[in-house]
C-alpha cells in the first residue's frame, strides 16, 4: 500500500514537472492558476476540513496576499520580503477573524465571515489611494532570483511549482503533528477536546490564522501571474468557488484540495466544446459527485481503490464473540 | 483516614435553578486513593454537583479543592493540564473519525512540552508507547488502528474511560461509565477500572445508576436525594440503609 502511494506521488511530481512541456502559453497559465488556487485551497481546508471551522473568506486572504504583494513589489521591494509581509499580515487579519468562532458555530459564523468577505471587498474597491480602487494595480513585476528570471510563462511555472511543494510540505507536516490531531478533535468534539487538555480557543484562533496564511501566501503568487489586480478577483464567488474546491476534493483530506482544485479550474477547459451549456454541464458533474459521492474525489477514489482490495472484516472483534 | 489533605475537598456547595434546589449545601471529601460512588435518584442533583467541582458550573455558594487549589473559574482545559482532573462524560464522547490510537494520545499530548514544540518537535516521542501501554492494558490491542466510529457502544465507552487514564491524572470523575454497557463488558471495564486504581493509586468519583456495577466498585458511596446527601458509608451500610431503600423506591 505504502508502495504504490509512493509510486503514484513521483508519477504525480514528474506529471507536474513535465505538464508545461504538452502545454502553450495559455495551458501553463491554467497549470499555475491551478497550483495557485490549490493552495488556498489548502488553507481552507486546514480551517474546515481539518478543524470544522466553516470560513467564506478565503478569496479575501487571497486579496490582502495579493494587494501587499503587489504595493511592495511596485515600491521595489523583492516579492520573497512581500510574501512574509502578506502571509503575516493574513495571519494577523486571520487571528482577529477567528474570534468570533469561538462564541459562534456553523451557519452563524459563516454568516460573519461572509460579512468581513464584504468588508474586504468594499476596503480594496473603495480606498482609491491604496488600491486603485476598481482600476486596481497594473504592471505587477514579476519576481528575479538572482539570474533567474520567471518573466516567461513557464519559468513562473516552476516558481509556483517550488512554492507550491514547499506550501504542500508545510501542510503535512502541521496536519501529521500533534496540531494536526487537535485541529481533527476540535472538530469531532470541542468539549471533549477540552476537557483533556486541548487549549480549544487557541487551537481555534490558530485554525483560521494559518488558513488564512496560506490564502495569503497564494494571492502573493496570484498577482506577479496576471500583473494586473482588481477587487472583482477577491469577491465571495471566488471563496465560494475554493469552498467548492474543497468540499469537491476530499475536505479534510491531504490531497483534496489539490483534486478539488484541478477539477474546479480544468474542467470548464474541458468543457469549452459544449459553448455556452458548459456551466450546465459542470453544475450538473458536480451535484452528481456530491450525491452519490459526499467524501469528494478522494472518497471516490478509496471506494474504487477498496473495490479492488481484499475485503477486512468489518468487526475484527465479532469473532472473538462476547470477550468484550 | 490518614493525616493526608484529601485529593477532593467539596465544602458547603449550593446551586439553585430558578426556584429549585438542584444542590443543597452539600461538603464531602475523597482521600488518595479512594473510589468515591455518588448515587442517588434522577434529578438528585449529581450531574449539578459534578459540573460544579469540574468548574463549569458556578456554584451559588461554596468551594471545590483539588489537591488545596481552587478550582472555581478555571478552564477545562486547565482542570487537566495544571490540577491533573480527567472525566467522562455521561454521553459517549470519543472522536469517532479518528483512531483508537489517535484518540488515545491526544488524551495524552497536550500535557507535556510547549505548544510550539508540539509543532516541531518530532511528534511522538513517548506518547506513542504510553499509549499502546494504555491499550493493552484495556484490552483494546486488536482495534488500535480502527477508527473509533467503527467500534460497538461498549468499545467505544471503554475507549473513552481509556482516554481520560492517558495523562496520568491525580482525580478521574467517571460520569456512568456503564451507561448501557452489556454484561460481559461490564465486567471486563469493572475489572479494569479497580486494577487500575489498585496498581496507581489514583483516585475515582464515579456517578452510577447501575447498583451492582457501584457496589462493587466503590469503597465508600454517598447517596444523594433532592440536593443533599441523605446517606454515607461502606457499600454495604448504604445496601442496607431503610433511608437509602425509601428513597429509591419511595415510602
Amino acid at each position: 500500500m505504502a508502495l504504490w502511494r509512493n509510486l503514484a506521488l513521483v508519477a504525480g511530481l514528474v506529471v507536474l514537472v513535465l505538464a508545461p512541456f504538452t502545454q502553450a502559453t495559455y495551458g501553463t497559465y491554467v497549470l499555475c492558476s491551478w497550483l495557485i488556487f490549490a493552495i488556498a485551497a489548502m488553507g481552507l481546508n486546514l480551517t474546515l476540513g481539518y478543524a470544522g471551522q466553516i470560513s467564506l473568506a478565503q478569496a479575501s486572504f487571497m486579496g490582502i496576499g495579493a494587494y501587499t504583494t503587489a504595493l511592495m513589489t511596485m515600491a521595489g521591494i523583492h516579492w520573497i520580503f512581500s510574501v512574509f509581509a502578506g502571509m503575516g499580515l493574513c495571519f494577523v487579519v486571520g487571528l482577529v477573524l477567528g474570534y468570533p468562532a469561538l462564541r459562534v458555530q456553523h451557519h452563524f459564523l459563516a454568516f460573519i465571515t461572509l460579512a468581513f468577505a464584504t468588508l474586504a471587498f468594499l476596503v480594496m474597491r473603495n480606498e482609491d489611494w491604496l488600491t486603485g480602487g476598481v482600476y486596481g494595480l497594473v504592471g505587477i513585476p514579476r519576481p528575479d532570483f538572482g539570474p533567474i528570471s520567471t518573466m516567461s510563462q513557464r519559468s513562473y511555472y516552476y516558481f509556483t511549482l517550488v512554492v507550491f511543494l514547499f506550501a504542500f510540505a508545510g501542510f503535512r507536516w502541521i496536519v501529521r503533528s500533534p496540531w494536526g490531531r487537535a485541529f481533527k478533535a476540535l472538530r469531532e468534539n470541542p468539549i471533549r477536546a477540552n476537557s483533556l487538555g486541548v487549549d480549544t480557543r487557541l487551537i481555534t484562533l490558530l485554525a483560521f490564522a494559518i488558513g488564512a496564511a496560506y490564502g495569503g501566501l497564494s494571492g502573493s503568487l496570484m498577482a506577479p501571474l496576471v500583473q494586473y489586480i482588481d477587487p472583482m478577483s477577491f469577491t465571495l464567488i471566488i471563496s465560494l468557488k475554493i469552498l467548492l474546491m474543497v468540499v469537491v476534493g476530499g475536505s479534510g483530506y491531504l490531497f483534496g484540495p489539490l483534486l478539488g482544485a484541478g477539477l474546479v479550474i480544468m474542467l470548464p477547459e474541458f468543457l469549452r466544446f459544449a459553448e455556452s451549456y458548459y456551466l450546465m454541464i459542470y453544475a450538473g458533474l458536480v451535484v452528481i459527485l456530491m450525491v452519490y459521492c459526499p467524501t469528494g474525489l478522494i472518497g471516490l477514489i478509496d471506494k474504487t481503490a477498496a473495490a479492488f482490495k481484499a475485503k477486512r472484516v468489518a468487526r475484527g472483534d465479532l469473532g472473538q464473540g462476547a470477550q468484550l | 483516614m490518614t493525616a493526608e489533605a484529601p485529593v477532593l475537598d467539596v465544602r458547603n456547595i449550593s446551586k439553585s435553578f430558578g426556584g429549585i434546589k438542584a444542590v443543597d449545601d452539600v461538603s464531602f471529601t475523597v482521600n488518595r486513593g479512594e473510589i468515591l460512588g455518588l448515587i442517588g435518584p434522577n434529578g438528585s442533583g449529581k450531574s449539578t454537583l459534578f459540573n460544579c467541582i469540574l468548574g463549569q458550573s458556578r456554584p451559588d455558594k461554596g468551594k471545590v479543592e483539588v489537591n488545596g487549589k481552587p478550582v472555581l473559574g478555571m478552564r477545562p482545559c486547565d482542570l487537566s493540564k495544571r490540577l491533573g482532573v480527567a472525566r467522562t462524560f455521561q454521553m459517549l464522547q470519543v472522536f469517532p473519525q479518528m483512531t483508537v490510537l489517535d484518540n488515545i494520545i491526544l488524551a495524552g499530548q497536550e500535557h507535556s512540552g510547549t505548544m510550539l514544540g508540539r509543532l516541531m518537535g518530532a511528534s511522538d516521542a513517548g506518547l506513542t508507547e504510553s499509549a499502546d501501554r494504555l491499550i493493552a492494558f484495556f484490552r483494546l490491542g486488536h482495534l488500535r488502528d480502527e477508527l473509533a466510529g467503527s467500534l460497538s457502544y461498549g468499545q467505544q465507552k471503554l475507549l473513552d474511560a481509556a482516554m481520560a487514564f492517558m495523562a496520568g491524572p491525580q482525580l478521574v470523575l467517571l460520569d456512568e461509565p456503564a451507561g448501557g454497557v452489556n454484561l460481559t463488558m461490564l465486567e471486563h471495564l469493572k475489572d479494569r477500572l479497580s486494577t487500575y486504581n489498585r496498581e496507581n493509586g489514583s483516585t475515582f468519583v464515579v456517578i452510577e445508576h447501575n447498583m451492582e456495577f457501584v457496589m462493587s466498585l466503590c469503597t465508600r458511596i454517598l447517596v444523594l436525594a433532592n440536593g443533599a446527601i441523605i446517606a454515607e458509608g461502606s457499600p454495604e451500610e448504604v445496601r442496607a440503609n431503610p433511608i437509602v431503600i425509601e428513597a429509591y423506591l419511595g415510602s
